[in-house]
């Protein structure tokens, strides 16, 4: 798996940033730049796929009901699978600031 | 045996890139760069060279093409000129950055306005930043020597870098001149076959000209400063290994009359000839005058320069470009830089001259010898301007 970005010596870069390790973007978690979750309705849910179809981030995958569920770690809260959900059965929630 | 034939520049220069054997050139024309990519057209056209000779939109498709060709694995090269320069400039950094070693021919025009179609540098300077390997040529031979030089030292692996030459418009590109032509065989010996460290394929995917965060943007820049510095050995060794080909060395910086000189000029391009004849004129009177021909832009030849001026009381830079509102010429301004910390060190006079074409004459170079001799500060001036 790729380094973070953050232990990356200058020293141990390729030529012109070439990222030589094919998927590497799956170490790099955009789940923290989410300010909204979405949370899905399974009583609405029909199990189409289009949330899993449109996901920019390819966060959604199926599980073993065959609902398609978003992950934490790579969701960023944009909202798409939820405008082009068919039967609206994915809401989308705000984030609470954690209690200092 | 290379053969000695009077053909225009920009000929010999198309000539050259097809004894380079590029696989693919991107073309659009503006003048005076237009000779190049036409006659290269004949070549391709006639079958003299295989080549994908792609007539593109704009000056930015030209290098956005070269880009992408150069990432596929395919050796490329473009040319342009002033406006055109401006117009792909975007990507010319996009280029560097992402370590393609492309060549390009600048055939060196004034950015407008006023439209002008005719030679000094400040084209060039636009760009001074872009991470380029940039070299000056001043006869033909050099701009014909230098395309294979250019891709001997892009394309190492040790240096991975695109190189800008620059070729003075008008003065070189329509110039009639003797060069000598080299057979193939001598530039198969001296430039392999185009083999990229990386390039896009499916059997071995990579993802080029990625985004970086903040976090890792820092080491990038850092290691593409550090890459074009140290590309300084390996021109070097390209400039050593042509020499003793074909009898024909290159330095960072040419001197002529330097040994004991009090006096010297600094030039770029074209210039240095004409120069070279007003410094042997004063040398018959007496007169201890020299002259620099800074031929290596970037990488900066640091230590070249200090070396080659220790000993003169006098440098006067001839600059062909305005850093307006700056400090006089873009060249000066980094050879004073670059001078700053010798102990003694030479008074630099900086002389603009030549804007748009305008002739430099042999005399015009004594009178800017003389004039800078007078002066007692650090300063500069428009030459010849009226008024």
């Amino acid at each position: 798996m790729a380094k973070a970005d953050i232990e990356i010596l200058w020293t141990e870069l390729e030529p012109g940033c070439v990222v030589t390790e094919p998927g590497s973007s799956k170490a790099y978690r955009t789940g923290d730049w989410r300010s909204f979750r979405p949370v899905l309705n399974k009583d609405r849910c029909i199990q189409c796929g289009l949330c899993w179809i449109f996901c920019p981030d390819m966060a959604y995958a199926q599980d073993g009901e065959g609902y398609y569920e978003s992950n934490p770690e790579y969701c960023k809260g944009c909202g798409v699978c939820a405008k082009e959900c068919p039967t609206n059965a994915i809401g989308m929630v705000e984030e609470e600031e954690p209690e200092l | 045996m290379a053969k000695q034939v009077g053909m225009e520049v920009s000929i010999a220069a198309a000539e050259a890139v097809k004894l380079a054997n590029v696989d693919v050139i991107a073309a659009y024309p503006i003048t005076p760069q237009t000779h190049i990519v036409e006659h290269l057209s004949e070549l391709v056209a006639d079958g003299e060279l295989d080549a994908e000779f792609v007539p593109v939109e704009s000056e930015h498709s030209a290098m956005s093409l070269a880009v992408g060709s150069q990432a596929a694995g395919a050796r490329s090269f473009t040319c342009t000129s002033a406006q055109g320069l401006a117009l792909m400039s975007e990507i010319v950094f996009i280029a560097a950055s992402m370590r393609l070693p492309i060549l390009m021919i600048l055939a060196n025009r004034s950015l407008s306005s006023p439209l002008s179609i005719w030679n000094d540098h400040s084209d060039v300077m636009s760009v001074r930043d872009c991470g380029w390997i940039q070299l000056f040529t001043e006869n033909s031979q050099e701009v014909y020597d230098h395309v294979f030089i250019g891709y001997k030292v892009s394309e190492n692996h040790n240096v991975l870098l695109p190189t800008i030459i620059n070729m003075d418009g008008f003065i070189l590109t329509h110039m009639f001149e003797p060069v000598y032509i080299e057979d193939e065989s001598v530039v198969k010996q001296y430039l392999p076959d185009y083999v990229p460290k990386f390039s896009l394929h499916p059997d071995k995917p990579v993802t080029m000209g990625a985004f970086a965060m903040p976090t890792l943007f820092t080491e990038a820049k850092m290691a593409q400063n550090e890459a074009l510095k140290a590309s300084y050995p390996y021109i070097m060794e390209a400039w050593k290994q042509w020499g003793d080909l074909t009898g024909r060395y290159y330095n960072p910086i040419e001197e002529l009359h330097t040994e004991d000189a009090e006096t010297l000029l600094l030039t770029m391009g074209s210039f240095g000839e004409t120069a070279g004849e007003a410094v042997k004129a004063m040398r018959e009177q007496g007169k201890k005058v020299g002259l620099l021909k800074l031929r290596l832009w970037r990488p900066f030849p640091f230590e070249e320069l200090r070396r080659a001026v220790s000993g003169a009381s006098k440098l006067v830079v001839v600059d062909r470009a305005v850093s307006f509102g700056g400090p006089g010429g873009p060249a000066a301004s980094e050879i004073r830089s670059a001078l700053y910390d010798m102990d003694p060190r030479p008074q630099v006079h900086n002389t603009i001259a030549g804007l748009a074409g305008r002739d430099v004459t042999v005399n015009d170079f004594i009178q800017i010898v003389e004039s800078a001799e007078t002066k007692k500060t650090d300063d500069y001036e428009i030459y010849g301007v009226r008024g």
